[in-house]
């Protein structure tokens, strides 16, 4: 069927998929079969059909966020068998394709589980709590103009390639969906060790992890225990160094502010 | 007699500096008494309405997106020009300038991309003092790379990830102005239609993506950033929610399209697997500097590679065309995007493509590894590699890619005068939404640079021009152009929801986008486009009759959301075809097939097509009416562009 792989058969597929028709109502997990699924198909090129089938039948087609499917935006966000992003390692829902699974598998699909992250309709949640948090201090306070010339501003290669590894985070939420704590520390301690290691950041870096952290804990998000399981699964492969250097900026941040907790 | 296009008097290196200096100013007080809409969160929106938040004005922004940093730029691979010579290679602001003006074949505002290219250098430093982590080298300063167009390295880069850094950049500066209350954020809102009172923009009607509702929302200006149109084709590297419909509801409403037909079709995308395709991928451009295109020699091999008689690589040397080479010596594989593209088709027109369907070319780092090692083709290109592994399944370090051309980019848009103002008063268009900087072909790394360089420095002076002029009362949605707009909006997706037929969205869609692709795409004729032109009418009829859709307006309803735009891209098709069929030259990524030298490439007629083509709306069902804007040309030598 597909170029790359002419040996490869369709497969058909039962997908138990978390229905809900809103935020105030209660979900529950539907079954559904697909027939002819090509190997070669995206996971949610494999939803488009089951959507199209919905809706052809006059069913309503299940809600799911996503828009690039290249892995970048940070939309797609499926909880597949009970892992983030599904069965592939460092892979977003959108780039995993359907030769990850074997004719006749029976797939779970469902939204992240998060008490931040309600629930909009189906498989799409709000992940606005990030939004909120980036607000509270995820920037460097300079305005349009009178920037001084990039190069007046070296900074050495190792820190400005770790600064940019952290700043890779696509704001996805796998991390909160991963952990059974459902905490946001790995996606907070990535916006604050980039800023943190560049000397731009420096100015308002206490501050900036004071209220970021202050604001990840107002939203309802859990507290890092150390698991590591966001790390894990995190599709960008965001380190849990980043979580270390948080904790150091927070501690700093502390033991000199006027803000005593 | 046709807008005035408003470019300074004066040599063209002067014209900005003299033009910020007779522009109105709005004093630091009064800018609270005014209230911007800016429609769109990428690269041109978040960057406008933080700098004009900043500014003092207040500002509403729009993203049908969850959050801003979701909007499109994100996904932008290469890098961002900048004229900044750090290089010393003997870059300067005119050489971008005449890039850039030649890249686009002679088709774009002079005034316009010298302006480009004099910001380009202030938003470098303005990205870096963001934290956005750009490459550099070992001892601490910026690195560059080189891109297709330029004989120059300019094009500053965050591996292949530069869009995504320069979003979270504007993201950022947007968020803090969000914190401070100068910017209120509505996201899940898509904007459905402008409001314009007494002949000036005045505000827009939203529907909230979540509960349906239809909003009204006033302001002294509106600004709309809202991306280009290449999923009018279906299939695009695109991301999927990109349309039309805010610039095409905003051109219903008097501002006039300008050069539609005009889209750039990148060379370098993972080819279509199958029926259920959503989306294409696309292949940064850097790999043509080490990968060598090619396809058999001959149609009997090339089918037997199709039909796995033989495999790629025990194809003999002898019998392989490397046609690039073959056919442009002096720049090989590294020929602009529009004359690479237009030769792979070619090639599997002739029947000689490869992969199942026949619709690809190799893209060949056997030679790359040979020379310096599979580590070394790693270490450059192998996050790409990954990606294409990843998607089709197969190991590039065995076997070469397969790649074939898809959409990528529309150089047309809604036209706008030097102030980056539309046609109707008020209303602005900032980055891919305008027309105004690429001509009729983009150079590479230059989308990033013209997004950013509208919103942060262009949009916050010429704005204010207008503003100035325009009474501090404030604005409110009580006339009744407001309800008149939103009634129509509510009637139309009462329309849609209640035609009750049999087909899906996507299915006209996917109709409409083999159209376009087809007899709009890499090269067209003018039977093709009147063919074209009454199947889209065909097709419009019967989405109108026989569109299926399911559930209710008053919630979330993906597939209405969908049909809206699709709507909106049925009638914009119809447009693309007039536009190509008016031009009848060869251009940049606009390929009529009449108008060709003896070796096949494309020939312009300066004396007859040195126009923009802005298009203006009379009425549904009627013929739109062309307005042409002169092209002078008293920096740049017109001259064919040769790449042999």
């Amino acid at each position: 069927m597909a170029g790359s792989n002419p040996n490869a058969k369709p497969m058909n597929l039962t997908l138990k998929v978390w229905r809900q028709q809103n935020r105030t109502t209660q979900g529950n997990i539907v079954d559904y079969q697909v027939k002819d699924i090509s190997p070669d198909m995206s996971f949610l090129e494999m939803l488009d059909v089951l959507n199209e089938d919905l809706l052809r039948r006059g069913e309503e087609p299940v809600a799911f966020d996503h828009d690039c499917r290249e892995g970048i935006c940070g939309s797609c966000n499926l909880f597949i068998n009970g892992r983030a992003h599904g069965p592939e390692q460092g892979t977003t829902t959108c780039q995993l394709h359907m030769r990850k699974f074997s004719d006749g598998d029976t797939i779970t699909i469902e939204p992240w589980r998060a008490t931040a992250f309600p629930v909009n309709k189906d498989l799409s949640v709000d992940r606005s709590a990030f939004d909120r948090i980036i607000q509270a201090g995820g920037y460097i306070s300079i305005n349009t103009g009178g920037t001084p010339d990039a190069n007046e501003i070296p900074i050495p290669k190792d820190i400005s390639d770790r600064a940019f590894e952290a700043a890779t985070c696509i704001g996805c939420g796998a991390c909160v969906a991963s952990c059974k704590n459902a905490s946001a520390m790995l996606f907070v301690s990535a916006k604050v060790s980039q800023l943190a290691l560049l000397p731009q950041g420096h100015v308002e870096r206490k501050t900036r992890v004071e209220n970021m952290v202050a604001q990840m804990d107002l939203e309802g998000f859990g507290a890092c225990t150390n698991i590591g399981s966001c790390a894990a699964e995190c599709p960008v492969g965001i380190s849990l160094e980043n979580i270390a250097i948080l904790n150091q900026e927070f501690l700093a941040a502390k033991a000199t502010s006027n803000n005593l907790v | 007699m046709f807008p005035d296009s408003k470019i300074p008097e004066g040599p063209i290196a002067e014209k900005w500096e003299k033009h910020k200096f007779n522009v109105k100013l709005v004093n630091p007080a009064n800018k609270r008494k005014y209230d911007v809409i800016v429609v769109g969160t990428g690269l041109a929106g978040a960057s406008a309405a933080a700098s004009l938040a900043e500014l003092g004005y207040n500002v509403k922004a729009f993203t049908f997106h969850d959050s801003p940093r979701r909007a499109h730029s994100i996904a932008a691979q290469g890098g961002i020009n900048a004229a900044k010579n750090y290089q010393n290679d003997g870059d300067s602001v005119y050489r971008l300038f005449y890039d850039t003006v030649k890249g686009g074949d002679y088709r774009s505002r002079e005034a316009n991309v010298y302006r480009l290219a004099q910001v380009s250098v202030n938003i470098i430093d303005q990205c870096v003092a963001q934290g956005v982590p750009f490459a550099r080298e070992y001892g601490g300063l910026l690195a560059n790379r080189s891109f297709g167009g330029a004989q120059v390295s300019r094009t500053f880069y965050a591996r292949g990830q530069t869009g995504q850094q320069l979003l979270l950049g504007a993201y950022s500066a947007l968020s803090r102005q969000v914190a401070y209350g100068k910017v209120k954020l509505y996201t899940r809102s898509e904007m459905l239609d402008l409001v314009v009172v007494d002949g000036q923009a005045r505000g827009i009607i939203t529907r909230n993506l979540l509960t349906g509702k239809i909003e009204q929302h006033a302001a002294h200006a509106v600004v709309l950033a809202t991306g280009g149109y290449g999923n009018v084709f279906f299939l695009s590297t695109n991301a999927m929610y990109c349309n039309a419909t805010a610039a095409w509801r905003a051109h219903k409403k008097g501002a006039y399209f300008a050069n539609p037909c005009f889209t750039q079709i990148h060379p370098t995308c993972i080819p279509v697997s199958g029926d259920y395709q959503s989306k294409l991928t696309l292949m940064s451009e850097s790999l043509r500097n080490d990968g060598r295109v090619w396809v058999p020699a001959s149609k009997e091999t090339a089918e037997k590679l199709r039909n796995g008689q033989i495999n790629v690589n025990d194809i003999p040397e002898a019998e392989r065309d490397y046609f690039l080479e073959r056919k442009y010596p002096a720049f090989g594989n590294l020929v602009p995007r529009d004359v690479a593209s237009r030769n792979a088709k070619q090639m599997c027109d002739e029947g000689r493509g490869v992969g199942s369907t026949g619709l690809a070319v190799y893209l060949d780092f056997a030679d790359a590894i040979k020379r310096n090692g599979a580590e070394w083709v790693s270490q450059k290109y192998g996050n790409l590699f990954d990606m294409y592994a990843k998607i089709t399944g197969e190991n590039p370090y065995e076997r070469p890619m397969r790649i074939y051309p898809a959409v990528h980019y529309t150089m047309g848009g809604l036209w706008v005068d030097y102030n980056l103002q539309t046609t109707v008063p008020g209303l602005y268009a900032t980055g891919e939404c305008n027309f105004s900087d690429h001509g009729a072909n983009r150079l590479g790394a230059s989308a990033l640079m013209q997004g950013l360089a509208d919103g942060y420095f262009v949009i916050p002076y010429t704005i204010g021009d207008y503003l100035a002029q325009t009474a501090p009362k404030p604005v409110t949605t009580e006339h009744p152009a407001f309800q008149q707009a939103q009634a129509d909006v509510e009637a139309r997706v009462q329309k849609l929801m209640s035609i009750n037929g049999t087909r899906t969205p996507d299915d006209f869609h996917k109709k409409l986008g083999h159209l376009m692709w087809e007899y709009c795409g890499m090269s067209r004729n003018a039977e093709g486009l009147r063919y074209a032109k009454a199947e889209i009418q065909k097709l419009r009829r019967e989405f109108w009759s026989d569109l299926k859709l399911v559930g209710t307006e008053n919630e979330m309803n993906q597939a209405l959301e969908k049909a809206g735009r699709v709507a909106d891209f049925l009638e914009l098709g119809e447009l693309m075809m007039d536009d190509a069929l008016d031009r009848n030259e060869s251009c940049g990524g606009h390929f009529r097939e009449e108008y060709a030298t003896e070796e096949g490439e494309a020939k312009r007629d300066d004396d007859n097509y040195a126009y923009v083509a802005a298009w203006q709306y009379v009425a549904d069902n009627q013929p739109e009416i062309l307005n042409k804007e002169e092209l002078t040309f008293e920096n740049v030598k017109l001259t064919q562009r040769s790449y042999k």
